[in-house]
């Protein structure tokens, strides 16, 4: 169109069919449905591994997964993390006070990534919100939750750790102790 | 006093104080709010006077476009306030002259018998102005008209000149 | 006693259109939200009220109950006063606005509109003429780079369309014989100016959608260039006098347009204030429609076809309809 030589009239025509165009557009647009999803009614679904709010999950048994092992708030871009590791009466590590500051919580989900018990992960709940800023401190007992989240079946302490309530070698797929007094290899 | 008169004089006051202010100022935008200040009074001068279309007019063409193109180049050029008082060595050769022109205009009027009488208030209809506008005074309209493009072709001439050629068109083939 | 009664009767007309003119532009932004969001396949406001119908005057409490932020620099004087202008000088240009032909009321003979000027289109021409000023005062004292880029743009660009409007309505003049609003009308009670003369309709609703800013004029306050132009400094109240002015526009320019080239009132069937109602309305749905439809034009673009499409044909309009007339045809 452009190196080629058209006139007046061939210019007027080729604008005005231009703007018509235009014009029709838009006009088919009005009588098309809006495909605005309308929010609080319509809330759509979000897949498990969305990264909104921060829970700590338990074990198929009920106990806590956290074993106080300071990756997560190691791995926090935005330190938001912070706990106190203790052993319980039961001779397993757990953490006496656990908190995350959602108001600086950046929901990277590096601290899921960095959590090698499972037991920190994100859920795809993102619309929490408080009149006072100081409410977005969470407490250990706000973020427990009483199932296993994203994999209900994994149990840490089954597979490693402190044998609690049984003998040593009593993990899944774990061989006998060692006995350093045989020679037999 | 009628309230005709009363809008006259007020009008009237109007227009003086901005004319000095416009004068005075030494910020040219606010020098150019009062020139439109004064237009707009004296269209109102005008329309009180029985002659709405001149009133309107002025309105239309000197408050509403040339003042608009003093604003624009003086924003354009980003023209600042003067530092200090007012130069009054500046103001004293307009100030000469506007007061001849006073003096003048009034001396005329006092020479002429007619010139004391008061005149009858009349209205001016558009449709008459524009009568004694095309049908009596065409020649004279015409003439300045052609003055008029006669200044407008010689300012196109000398910006031609003074740039050197044509601009070339920075756009495709829809500029 | 008789002018005690006319000053009541042109209180309560002034009160009356005000009111509507307000009115409708509160609502017109509105509409131009809804229309807008309809044509980009979005539902607008609906949260306010039923359908969204409260939303403006949900607008106007959040714009009463903004801050009122002067920047250092500004000339205050002028920084204050630039809003008004824009606002008021489009709501004064409804003065001479007619509604209908006269209402007989109690014996007496009650004009529609608040001043029946003899030079009712020029004083609309002159109103809107100086509206430049609240624009290009404002964006001359914000004191930012952005305001007077834009300030500047929109006087040359006002200034420039201003020439094609008012000779686009010459031809009005040399049909109806008359500059008073009320006889233009009158004049159109067979043909309305629209179909007589086609060529000085389209250059008056270009024209006049330079003078309104609004797209594919809207370079003064281009959005992806220079924030929001003019008004870029201004909040709370301020803005909103500038955005109403903008509405009340869109509004006047709806009503100027009916009354020049629609045809006014006139209209089968329907009773007249309907059909004034109808046409008044159409306009501004046309330059929401536009501007769903349009892009911006370039700064070049918009000069060459000011000055070199417009003006041009403009004048050569007014040629021939006065040759026609002339004629006797």
């Amino acid at each position: 169109m452009a190196d080629k030589k058209q006139g007046v009239v061939g210019a007027f025509l080729d604008g005005a069919a231009g703007l018509a165009g235009s014009y029709a557009a838009t006009m088919t647009h009005l009588f098309r449905k809006p495909v605005t999803e309308q929010y609080p009614e319509y809330k759509r679904p979000l897949p498990a591994r969305t990264r909104g709010r921060i829970v700590l999950t338990r074990s198929p048994d009920g106990k806590e997964r956290c074993v106080a092992c300071y990756l997560c708030s190691g791995a926090c871009p935005v330190n938001c993390i912070s706990m106190q590791s203790e052993v319980g009466p039961d001779g397993r590590r757990q953490a006496a006070w656990f908190r995350i500051n959602f108001a600086r919580c950046i929901y990277c989900g590096l601290c899921e990534e960095a959590c090698p018990t499972l037991a920190l992960q994100l859920t795809p709940e993102f619309a929490f919100c408080k009149d006072d800023i100081a409410d977005f401190v969470y407490e250990k007992e706000q973020l427990l939750v009483e199932h296993g989240g994203k994999h209900p079946d994994y149990d840490f302490y089954a597979h490693a750790g402190v044998a609690a309530g049984g003998p040593k070698g009593s993990h899944i797929g774990e061989d006998d102790p060692v006995d350093v007094k045989s020679i037999l290899p | 006093m009628t309230p005709l008169g009363a809008l006259f004089y007020l009008l009237a006051a109007v227009l003086l104080g901005a004319a000095v202010l416009a004068a005075t100022r030494r910020n040219p935008v606010h020098a150019v709010c009062c020139a439109v200040a004064v237009f707009l009074s004296a269209g109102g001068l005008m329309a009180v006077l029985g002659a709405p279309l001149p009133g309107v007019l002025m309105a239309v063409v000197y408050a509403g476009a040339i003042m608009v193109l003093f604003l624009f180049i003086i924003m354009l050029l980003g023209l600042t306030a003067g530092d200090g008082p007012l130069p009054t060595g500046r103001l004293v050769v307009p100030a000469t002259l506007a007061a001849a022109t006073l003096v003048a205009l009034f001396a005329l009027i006092g020479a002429d018998p007619t010139g004391a009488r008061l005149l009858p208030a009349a209205m001016a209809a558009p449709a008459a102005v524009g009568r004694v506008l095309f049908d009596t005074y065409w020649l004279a309209v015409e003439a300045v008209s052609i003055l008029l493009f006669a200044a407008l072709a010689a300012a196109l001439l000398l910006g031609r000149g003074r740039s050197g050629g044509r601009a070339q068109p920075t756009g495709g083939p829809a500029a | 006693m008789d002018m005690l009664l006319g000053v009541v009767v042109m209180l309560v007309k002034m009160a009356v259109v005000l009111g509507v003119a307000l009115g409708l532009a509160a609502y017109m932004i509105l509409l131009e939200r809804k229309l807008l969001g309809r044509f980009q396949v979005r539902y607008g406001p609906n949260r306010v009220g039923y359908f969204g119908l409260l939303q403006p005057l949900a607008d106007g409490l959040k714009m009463l109950l903004k801050e009122d932020i002067i920047p250092d620099g500004v000339d205050r004087r002028i920084f204050l006063v630039a809003p008004a202008v824009v606002a008021g000088t489009a709501l004064a240009a409804f003065a001479v606005v007619p509604f209908g032909d006269g209402l007989t009321l109690f014996g007496h003979r009650v004009p529609q509109v608040v001043v029946d000027s003899n030079v009712g289109l020029l004083l609309v021409l002159a109103l809107s003429s100086l509206a430049v000023y609240g624009l290009a005062l404002g964006a001359w004292t914000s004191d930012n780079k952005y305001s007077l880029l834009g300030g500047i743009r929109g006087a040359a660009q006002m200034i420039s369309y201003e020439l094609a409007l008012g000779l686009s309505l010459v031809p009005v003049v040399m049909h109806a014989r008359s500059l008073s609003l009320s006889d233009i009308v009158a004049a159109q009670a067979g043909l309305p100016f629209a179909l007589l003369e086609p060529v000085a309709f389209v250059i008056f609703i270009i024209g006049s959608l330079a003078e309104t800013k609004r797209v594919p004029f809207d370079l003064p306050e281009a959005e992806n260039e220079l924030q929001a132009g003019f008004h870029t400094e201004y909040s709370g109240m301020r803005f909103a006098l500038f955005f109403v002015g903008e509405y009340v526009n869109m509004v006047l320019l709806g009503a100027v347009t009916a009354i020049f080239f629609l045809g006014g009132w006139h209209g089968p069937f329907l009773p007249p204030i309907v059909w004034l109602a109808l046409k008044v309305l159409a306009v501004p749905v046309f330059l929401i429609w536009t501007r769903a439809s349009l892009p911006r034009l370039r700064y070049d673009q918009l000069m060459a076809l000011g000055w070199k499409v417009l003006i041009p044909l403009a004048l050569l309009n007014i040629l021939v309809t006065g040759a026609l007339l002339a004629a006797g045809v």
